[in-house]
């Protein structure tokens, strides 16, 4: 199934674009994803641990699993205000 | 005391802030205090010259982030109103990047909404900023935004409450 990736801030920069279309197996979590890109762009491995995950909109578990369609974004640590 | 407004008390915009018409937004009859925060870009950060910051934002979910904000407040200082805009774009020097205003019956409940609102912006609003100063730039890393984290909202809590 089909999934749409937002990237931001320095993940952006590193996989070089902010929204990826990727395939990803039926029962795929977020996790799956995750370790997915980081094997494809290995810079992101160092963010493992200090990035969140949503899905549609909403901050989600990286346990969550996808479903087609999904837009789910990873986070790095963020810096608002 | 009712709502003032509805979901634009939630922006994020490319446009100048205006800390007097985010007042106008939470402000009604039964409020006794508005306090209102703004914060600034400033020229020194970690020992380097801001030459300016480019401010980034996951805006869907910020937009929910700030809704999600201002219950939390009103959970915590009944009767607490917020209303919260964040810049993206790039800022210079002396720029409003953000603007909160809290309204409240009482001036004490006021204080301590806004105080929590900002250090949950900082915790768990998806935006980023990156510092372009003399010789580089880079982004700003703060929190892993987790807004199931019970021990971070505590200590916005007491952040608001010192």
């Amino acid at each position: 199934m089909h999934v749409t990736v937002r990237l931001f801030a320095a993940l952006r920069d590193i996989a070089g674009a902010g929204s990826l279309d990727r395939h990803i197996p039926a029962g795929a979590t977020a996790r799956t994803l995750w370790d997915a890109l980081a094997a494809d762009f290995p810079e992101l491995g160092r963010y493992s641990d200090v990035t969140s995950c949503a899905v549609n909109e909403e901050y989600a578990k990286f346990a969550t699993v996808l479903h087609e369609g999904d837009e789910v974004a990873f986070l790095p640590p963020v810096s608002g205000g | 005391m009712a709502s003032a407004g509805g979901r634009d008390r939630f922006q994020v915009t490319a446009a100048a802030l205006d800390p007097a018409a985010a007042a106008a937004l939470v402000t009604t009859a039964a409020c006794g205090a508005v306090t209102t925060f703004v914060g600034l870009v400033r020229c020194r950060n970690a020992g380097r010259d801001v030459a300016h910051l480019e401010y980034e934002c996951y805006e869907g979910l910020a937009r929910k982030s700030f809704e999600r904000i201002a219950s939390e407040a009103a959970a915590s200082w009944a009767g607490a109103e917020i209303a919260i805009v964040h810049r993206t774009g790039t800022l210079q020097v002396g720029e409003a990047s953000v603007v909160i205003a809290a309204a409240s019956p009482h001036r004490a409940d006021a204080f301590a909404a806004c105080r929590y609102a900002i250090e949950r912006i900082k915790q768990i609003a998806p935006i980023w900023k990156r510092e372009h100063f003399a010789g580089g730039e880079v982004w700003i890393e703060g929190a892993t935004a987790d807004p199931d984290d019970e021990e971070a909202r505590r200590e916005a809590i007491a952040r608001a409450c010192t």
